[in-house]
Protein backbone atom coordinates (compact mmCIF):
# COMPACT_ATOMS: atom_id res chain seq x y z
CA UNK A 1 0.00 0.00 0.00
CA UNK A 2 1.52 3.28 -1.03
CA UNK A 3 1.54 6.42 1.12
CA UNK A 4 -0.99 7.96 -1.21
CA UNK A 5 -3.53 5.20 -0.59
CA UNK A 6 -3.02 5.35 3.19
CA UNK A 7 -3.63 9.10 3.15
CA UNK A 8 -6.76 8.58 1.06
CA UNK A 9 -8.12 5.98 3.51
CA UNK A 10 -7.47 8.29 6.49
CA UNK A 11 -9.17 11.26 4.83
CA UNK A 12 -12.09 9.09 3.76
CA UNK A 13 -12.66 7.76 7.30
CA UNK A 14 -12.55 11.27 8.79
CA UNK A 15 -15.09 12.56 6.27
CA UNK A 16 -17.30 9.47 6.78
CA UNK A 17 -17.30 9.97 10.56
CA UNK A 18 -18.32 13.62 10.12
CA UNK A 19 -21.14 12.65 7.75
CA UNK A 20 -22.44 9.97 10.13
CA UNK A 21 -22.42 12.37 13.10
CA UNK A 22 -24.25 15.01 11.03
CA UNK A 23 -26.86 12.44 10.00
CA UNK A 24 -27.39 11.46 13.64
CA UNK A 25 -27.77 15.12 14.70
CA UNK A 26 -30.43 15.92 12.07
CA UNK A 27 -33.89 16.92 13.27
CA UNK A 28 -36.79 14.53 12.46
CA UNK A 29 -38.33 14.67 9.02
CA UNK A 30 -41.06 17.31 8.61
CA UNK A 31 -40.31 19.08 11.91
CA UNK A 32 -38.19 22.20 11.28
CA UNK A 33 -35.96 23.54 14.05
CA UNK A 34 -37.11 27.13 13.63
CA UNK A 35 -40.69 27.45 12.38
CA UNK A 36 -41.21 31.16 13.11
CA UNK A 37 -41.00 32.23 9.48
CA UNK A 38 -43.21 29.35 8.29
CA UNK A 39 -45.88 30.25 10.83
CA UNK A 40 -45.71 33.94 9.93
CA UNK A 41 -46.13 33.26 6.22
CA UNK A 42 -48.96 30.75 6.75
CA UNK A 43 -50.82 33.14 9.06
CA UNK A 44 -50.32 36.44 7.22
CA UNK A 45 -50.01 35.64 3.50
CA UNK A 46 -53.67 36.05 2.68
CA UNK A 47 -54.19 39.44 4.32
CA UNK A 48 -50.80 40.89 3.37
CA UNK A 49 -50.57 39.89 -0.29
CA UNK A 50 -54.15 38.95 -1.07
CA UNK A 51 -53.09 35.69 -2.74
CA UNK A 52 -54.51 32.32 -1.72
CA UNK A 53 -51.43 30.48 -3.03
CA UNK A 54 -48.70 30.91 -0.45
CA UNK A 55 -45.93 29.64 -2.71
CA UNK A 56 -46.64 32.28 -5.37
CA UNK A 57 -46.84 34.92 -2.64
CA UNK A 58 -43.38 33.97 -1.40
CA UNK A 59 -41.88 33.71 -4.89
CA UNK A 60 -43.25 36.98 -6.31
CA UNK A 61 -43.76 39.13 -3.22
CA UNK A 62 -41.65 38.19 -0.19
CA UNK A 63 -38.71 36.95 -2.30
CA UNK A 64 -39.13 39.10 -5.40
CA UNK A 65 -35.41 39.63 -5.85
CA UNK A 66 -34.87 35.88 -6.12
CA UNK A 67 -37.38 35.69 -8.97
CA UNK A 68 -35.67 38.61 -10.68
CA UNK A 69 -32.44 36.60 -10.57
CA UNK A 70 -34.22 33.54 -11.94
CA UNK A 71 -35.62 35.54 -14.85
CA UNK A 72 -32.12 36.89 -15.51
CA UNK A 73 -30.74 33.33 -15.57
CA UNK A 74 -33.37 32.35 -18.15
CA UNK A 75 -32.56 35.43 -20.26
CA UNK A 76 -28.83 34.65 -20.11
CA UNK A 77 -29.45 31.03 -21.11
CA UNK A 78 -31.51 32.07 -24.14
CA UNK A 79 -28.94 34.68 -25.18
CA UNK A 80 -26.09 32.16 -24.86
CA UNK A 81 -27.88 29.46 -26.87
CA UNK A 82 -28.76 31.92 -29.63
CA UNK A 83 -25.18 33.24 -29.71
CA UNK A 84 -23.61 29.77 -30.00
CA UNK A 85 -25.94 28.45 -32.70
CA UNK A 86 -25.96 31.67 -34.72
CA UNK A 87 -22.19 31.28 -35.15
CA UNK A 88 -22.59 27.63 -36.16
CA UNK A 89 -25.15 28.63 -38.77
CA UNK A 90 -22.95 31.26 -40.42
CA UNK A 91 -19.76 29.22 -40.78
CA UNK B 1 -35.60 18.47 -38.32
CA UNK B 2 -37.88 17.39 -41.16
CA UNK B 3 -41.62 17.15 -40.78
CA UNK B 4 -43.22 13.94 -39.53
CA UNK B 5 -46.06 11.90 -41.04
CA UNK B 6 -49.50 13.34 -41.72
CA UNK B 7 -51.06 11.44 -38.78
CA UNK B 8 -48.65 13.03 -36.29
CA UNK B 9 -49.14 16.48 -37.79
CA UNK B 10 -52.96 16.25 -37.62
CA UNK B 11 -53.01 14.97 -34.04
CA UNK B 12 -50.55 17.58 -32.78
CA UNK B 13 -52.57 20.27 -34.57
CA UNK B 14 -55.66 19.11 -32.65
CA UNK B 15 -53.85 18.79 -29.30
CA UNK B 16 -51.99 22.12 -29.56
CA UNK B 17 -54.84 24.49 -28.56
CA UNK B 18 -55.77 22.37 -25.54
CA UNK B 19 -52.18 22.22 -24.24
CA UNK B 20 -51.78 25.96 -24.86
CA UNK B 21 -55.03 26.79 -23.03
CA UNK B 22 -53.99 24.61 -20.10
CA UNK B 23 -50.65 26.44 -19.87
CA UNK B 24 -52.34 29.84 -20.02
CA UNK B 25 -54.84 28.66 -17.36
CA UNK B 26 -52.00 27.70 -15.02
CA UNK B 27 -50.39 31.13 -15.59
CA UNK B 28 -53.64 33.06 -15.07
CA UNK B 29 -54.53 31.17 -11.85
CA UNK B 30 -50.99 31.33 -10.47
CA UNK B 31 -52.08 33.18 -7.34
CA UNK B 32 -54.90 30.73 -6.56
CA UNK B 33 -53.86 27.19 -7.54
CA UNK B 34 -50.52 25.36 -7.61
CA UNK B 35 -48.35 26.60 -10.44
CA UNK B 36 -47.55 30.05 -11.71
CA UNK B 37 -45.61 31.84 -14.39
CA UNK B 38 -42.68 29.43 -14.63
CA UNK B 39 -44.74 26.23 -14.53
CA UNK B 40 -47.51 27.36 -16.88
CA UNK B 41 -44.92 28.84 -19.23
CA UNK B 42 -43.13 25.49 -19.38
CA UNK B 43 -46.43 23.73 -20.25
CA UNK B 44 -47.23 26.22 -23.04
CA UNK B 45 -43.66 26.09 -24.35
CA UNK B 46 -43.83 22.30 -24.53
CA UNK B 47 -47.02 22.67 -26.60
CA UNK B 48 -45.07 24.92 -29.01
CA UNK B 49 -42.20 22.39 -29.03
CA UNK B 50 -44.69 19.67 -29.99
CA UNK B 51 -45.68 21.72 -33.06
CA UNK B 52 -41.98 22.20 -33.83
CA UNK B 53 -41.27 18.44 -33.67
CA UNK B 54 -44.32 17.55 -35.78
CA UNK B 55 -44.00 20.18 -38.51
CA UNK B 56 -40.22 20.64 -38.68
CA UNK B 57 -38.04 23.63 -37.91
CA UNK B 58 -38.07 25.11 -41.44
CA UNK B 59 -41.88 25.34 -41.51
CA UNK B 60 -42.03 26.78 -37.98
CA UNK B 61 -39.36 29.37 -38.70
CA UNK B 62 -41.24 30.41 -41.85
CA UNK B 63 -44.40 30.98 -39.80
CA UNK B 64 -42.82 32.72 -36.79
CA UNK B 65 -39.93 35.11 -37.17
CA UNK B 66 -37.13 34.84 -34.61
CA UNK B 67 -36.90 38.64 -34.23
CA UNK B 68 -40.55 38.85 -33.14
CA UNK B 69 -39.98 36.17 -30.51
CA UNK B 70 -37.06 38.13 -29.05
CA UNK B 71 -39.31 41.20 -28.88
CA UNK B 72 -41.86 39.19 -26.88
CA UNK B 73 -39.24 37.87 -24.48
CA UNK B 74 -37.84 41.34 -23.86
CA UNK B 75 -41.40 42.57 -23.33
CA UNK B 76 -41.87 39.97 -20.58
CA UNK B 77 -38.62 40.90 -18.85
CA UNK B 78 -39.20 44.64 -19.11
CA UNK B 79 -42.78 44.22 -17.85
CA UNK B 80 -41.55 42.28 -14.82
CA UNK B 81 -38.99 44.94 -13.88
CA UNK B 82 -41.45 47.76 -14.67
CA UNK B 83 -44.05 46.33 -12.27
CA UNK B 84 -41.32 46.04 -9.62
CA UNK B 85 -40.30 49.67 -10.22
CA UNK B 86 -43.96 50.79 -10.01
CA UNK B 87 -43.84 49.40 -6.48
CA UNK B 88 -41.05 51.89 -5.82
CA UNK B 89 -43.14 54.74 -7.27
CA UNK B 90 -46.56 54.02 -5.72
CA UNK B 91 -45.56 51.99 -2.68
CA UNK B 92 -42.69 51.83 -0.25
CA UNK B 93 -40.01 49.74 -1.91
CA UNK B 94 -38.83 47.80 -4.96
CA UNK B 95 -41.18 44.79 -5.46
CA UNK B 96 -43.75 46.35 -3.12
CA UNK B 97 -47.23 44.91 -3.67
CA UNK B 98 -48.96 48.27 -4.14
CA UNK B 99 -52.22 46.93 -5.64
CA UNK B 100 -53.30 44.87 -2.62
CA UNK B 101 -56.07 46.53 -0.69
CA UNK B 102 -56.68 49.19 -3.34
CA UNK B 103 -60.00 49.29 -5.17
CA UNK B 104 -58.22 48.98 -8.52
CA UNK B 105 -57.34 45.80 -10.44
CA UNK B 106 -56.79 42.59 -8.38
CA UNK B 107 -57.24 44.58 -5.16
CA UNK B 108 -59.62 42.39 -3.12
CA UNK B 109 -58.24 40.76 0.03
CA UNK B 110 -59.64 37.24 0.59
CA UNK B 111 -60.83 35.95 3.96
CA UNK B 112 -58.09 34.20 5.95
CA UNK B 113 -58.34 30.42 5.87
CA UNK B 114 -59.61 28.10 3.18
CA UNK B 115 -62.61 29.01 1.08
CA UNK B 116 -63.76 29.82 -2.43
CA UNK B 117 -61.05 31.53 -4.46
CA UNK B 118 -61.64 34.87 -6.15
CA UNK B 119 -59.66 35.67 -9.32
CA UNK B 120 -59.71 39.40 -8.47
CA UNK B 121 -57.15 39.06 -5.66
CA UNK B 122 -53.39 39.07 -5.30
CA UNK B 123 -52.34 42.64 -6.14
CA UNK B 124 -49.41 42.64 -8.54
CA UNK B 125 -48.90 38.85 -8.38
CA UNK B 126 -51.13 38.01 -11.40
CA UNK B 127 -49.46 40.73 -13.47
CA UNK B 128 -46.01 39.43 -12.57
CA UNK B 129 -47.19 35.90 -13.37
CA UNK B 130 -48.25 37.08 -16.83
CA UNK B 131 -44.91 38.81 -17.45
CA UNK B 132 -42.84 35.83 -16.29
CA UNK B 133 -45.13 33.43 -18.17
CA UNK B 134 -44.64 35.31 -21.45
CA UNK B 135 -40.90 35.33 -20.84
CA UNK B 136 -40.74 31.58 -20.11
CA UNK B 137 -42.98 30.55 -23.04
CA UNK B 138 -40.96 32.51 -25.59
CA UNK B 139 -37.57 31.82 -23.97
CA UNK B 140 -37.91 28.02 -23.86
CA UNK B 141 -39.46 27.94 -27.34
CA UNK B 142 -36.61 30.03 -28.78
CA UNK B 143 -34.02 27.68 -27.25
CA UNK B 144 -35.67 24.60 -28.80
CA UNK B 145 -36.32 26.35 -32.14
CA UNK B 146 -32.78 27.65 -32.60
CA UNK B 147 -31.23 24.29 -31.63
CA UNK B 148 -33.52 22.39 -34.04
CA UNK B 149 -32.83 24.80 -36.90
CA UNK B 150 -29.06 24.69 -36.31
CA UNK B 151 -29.13 20.87 -36.25
CA UNK B 152 -31.04 20.82 -39.56
CA UNK B 153 -28.71 23.23 -41.35
CA UNK B 154 -25.65 21.45 -39.87
CA UNK B 155 -26.88 18.13 -41.29
CA UNK B 156 -27.49 19.73 -44.70
CA UNK B 157 -23.98 21.20 -44.75
CA UNK B 158 -22.49 17.77 -44.15
CA UNK B 159 -24.21 16.23 -47.20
Amino acid sequence: MSTRNIAAVIVFSIVAVFFIFTALLMHPFGVPDESDMDDYIIDNTQEETGANNGVTAVVFDYRGFDTLGEATVLFTAVAGVIMIFRRLKND
Amino acid sequence: MTKMSKIVRTISGIAFPFAMIYGLYVIAHGHLTPGGGFQGGAIAASACAMILVAFGSKWTLDKIKEKRLSVFESLGGIGFIAIALLGLVFGAAFFNNFLTGSNFLFGTIPATGSGLADINTGGVLPLMNFAVGLKVIVGLFVIVLVMAYAATSFKEDKK
